[in-house]
């Protein structure tokens, strides 16, 4: 059985819970009382709008629409401004949370598998974990290179530009691509970051099996 | 021994040959001036952003910035931890506000900070470099430095989003913060009150995955420092200063536009009011050049 199909199982009919239970700050979902303050202060939403901002997110989960909203590229749009959340008048941490389900709907596979900042997101993190600092270099390639070659190198035409104007003022060093800034101690920063994974997979599992 | 000291939490992109190394600089000359001292807190580690959250998740992301305060505490106990970014700034806050508030988090973070050798017994304070130059000095001591005021330049003050949300600094408002029309001020240069894009997101990291989006806000918030007339914008901010500054040449492209506008930080206008070089403030670093501050460092100093 898939992790989906697994907890898909287990929350039936209860999509709230599951919410609450496995997506990092979910329990405040039921607080929402819909006034749509954070989709009219919500940047992305005023310039191109979402599928569901956030208010609509948070009545969907109570309404039990657990496909659409696991599988929305809505939450994905969030630029991480924060004005959603000073803004709220319930106090709300919506940037939170709106990274809490994303993060939730790419665990279980359910995420819109090409979007491109779930791809962006996924990339920083390894790139800043790996060395226990981030390559600006390398993660803007990954970028690029992410449907493919050809695709890459036309990718990387449209930004030579912006690359030669940053490499003129020393704001970007082609020789980061053969090794680059990095922390000494990386093997403790691994082990570390996979401890960590160990403990928050175990509480998630026994919220589950609770 | 110098007037104040801190553990410094520089970032990964103020690295050297990274896209903010000129903040670094300028921090560098500015801290000197003002008799600051800031020690590297040794082998720190990257925040991980916000943009991290995919595969972050809560632990990890908390874990990867308590070994920053873990090794602080062992290297230079008692001092509080300061960052020139936004994103360490509020991503070391963040980590610092919810393991404080849950005694689980706490005990998983040790656990997991074990593994690397490391422990946190007493919380650091995290503060930003503007929270320092507010709040540790203040504005009269800042001015006491200036021996070549900006005079006549009008400049847009930029916060952007995460020096100013979620926590910001003491006693401003989220919506109109009023520090860096302040710091324009005491550098002797002309700031705009009545900039309206002064707390717009830039897009943050969709400049990067989605640009068309990012580029939309970036367009507003350089659009309306030319209608105030601004002759460049400043910022306290790393990703603010690259995503207004080093797209403009796209948006020129997507909306007919010919923007071509300085973008600066706050520490760079100081190091240039206090009678540093171009070089002490790192001007060579800006992909559109600011030929105003340069001439204007390029002038004798009046003592």
């Amino acid at each position: 059985m898939s992790a989906n199909t697994a907890l898909a199982e287990k929350y039936r009919n209860n999509f709230l819970k599951e919410i609450e239970e496995q997506v990092e700050m979910g329990d405040w979902v039921k607080m929402c009382m819909q006034c749509g303050v954070c989709s009219g202060s919500c940047p992305t939403n005023f310039q191109s709008a979402w599928e569901h901002p956030p208010q609509e997110l948070f009545m969907m989960i109570r309404a039990g629409k657990r496909e659409e909203v696991l599988t929305t590229t809505s939450m994905w749009n969030c630029t991480s401004c924060y004005n959603c959340i000073v803004r709220c008048p319930r106090k709300l941490p919506i940037t939170h949370i709106m990274h809490g389900i994303a993060e939730y709907a790419h665990r279980i596979g359910k995420a819109p598998k090409m979007q491109a900042t779930r791809f962006f997101s996924g990339l920083f993190w390894k790139n800043a974990t790996r060395t226990g600092r981030v390559n600006e270099l390398k993660l803007s390639m990954g970028l690029y290179f992410k449907d493919g070659l050809g695709a890459g190198i036309k990718e990387g035409m449209k930004m030579k530009d912006v690359a030669l104007g940053l490499m003129k003022a020393k704001r970007l060093n082609p020789f980061e691509l053969f090794g680059g800034h990095k922390c000494k101690d990386q093997k403790g920063i691994q082990a570390m970051l996979k401890k960590a994974y160990e403990i928050e997979r175990s509480r998630k599992a026994a919220k589950m099996a609770g | 021994m110098a007037k104040h000291e801190y553990a410094f939490y520089p970032g990964c992109s103020s690295q050297k040959g990274a896209s903010a190394s000129n903040y670094l600089t300028s921090v560098e000359s500015m801290c000197k001036t003002l008799d600051v001292k800031l020690t590297e807190i040794p082998d720190w580690n990257c925040c991980g952003a916000s943009i991290g959250y995919a595969e972050a998740g809560e632990l990890p992301r908390h874990v990867l910035n308590a070994r920053n305060f873990a090794l602080s505490e062992q290297n230079l106990p008692g001092q509080e931890i300061v960052a020139t970014c936004a994103a360490c700034w509020l991503g070391a806050r963040e980590t610092r506000e919810r393991l404080t508030h849950s005694d689980t988090l706490m005990a998983d973070t040790r656990e997991a900070l074990k593994e690397a050798g490391l422990t946190i017994n007493e919380m650091p304070e995290i503060r930003h470099m503007v929270e320092v130059l507010i709040e540790d000095l203040g504005f009269d001591e800042m001015a006491k430095h200036v021996v070549r005021p900006l005079e006549g330049v009008k400049i847009a003050g930029y916060v952007g989003c995460q020096t100013n949300r979620p926590f910001g600094v003491a006693g401003e408002s989220f919506e109109n913060p009023q520090y860096l029309d302040k710091m324009v001020e005491m550098v002797g240069a002309e700031p705009i009150p009545e900039y309206e894009q002064k707390v717009t997101c830039c897009g943050g990291a969709l400049a990067f995955s989605e640009p068309e989006k990012a580029q939309a806000q970036i367009k507003d918030i350089v659009e309306s420092a030319y209608d105030h007339g601004a002759e460049m914008i400043v910022t306290p901010c790393p990703l603010c200063q690259a995503n207004v500054e080093i797209y403009q040449g796209q948006i020129n492209q997507r909306y007919g536009t010919k923007f071509n506008i300085p973008v600066m930080y706050y520490s760079q206008l100081m190091v240039v009011a206090y009678g540093g070089s171009a070089k002490d403030a790192a001007l060579n670093g800006q992909v559109i050049k600011a030929r105003r501050l340069e001439e204007i460092a390029a002038k004798p100093v009046k003592r």
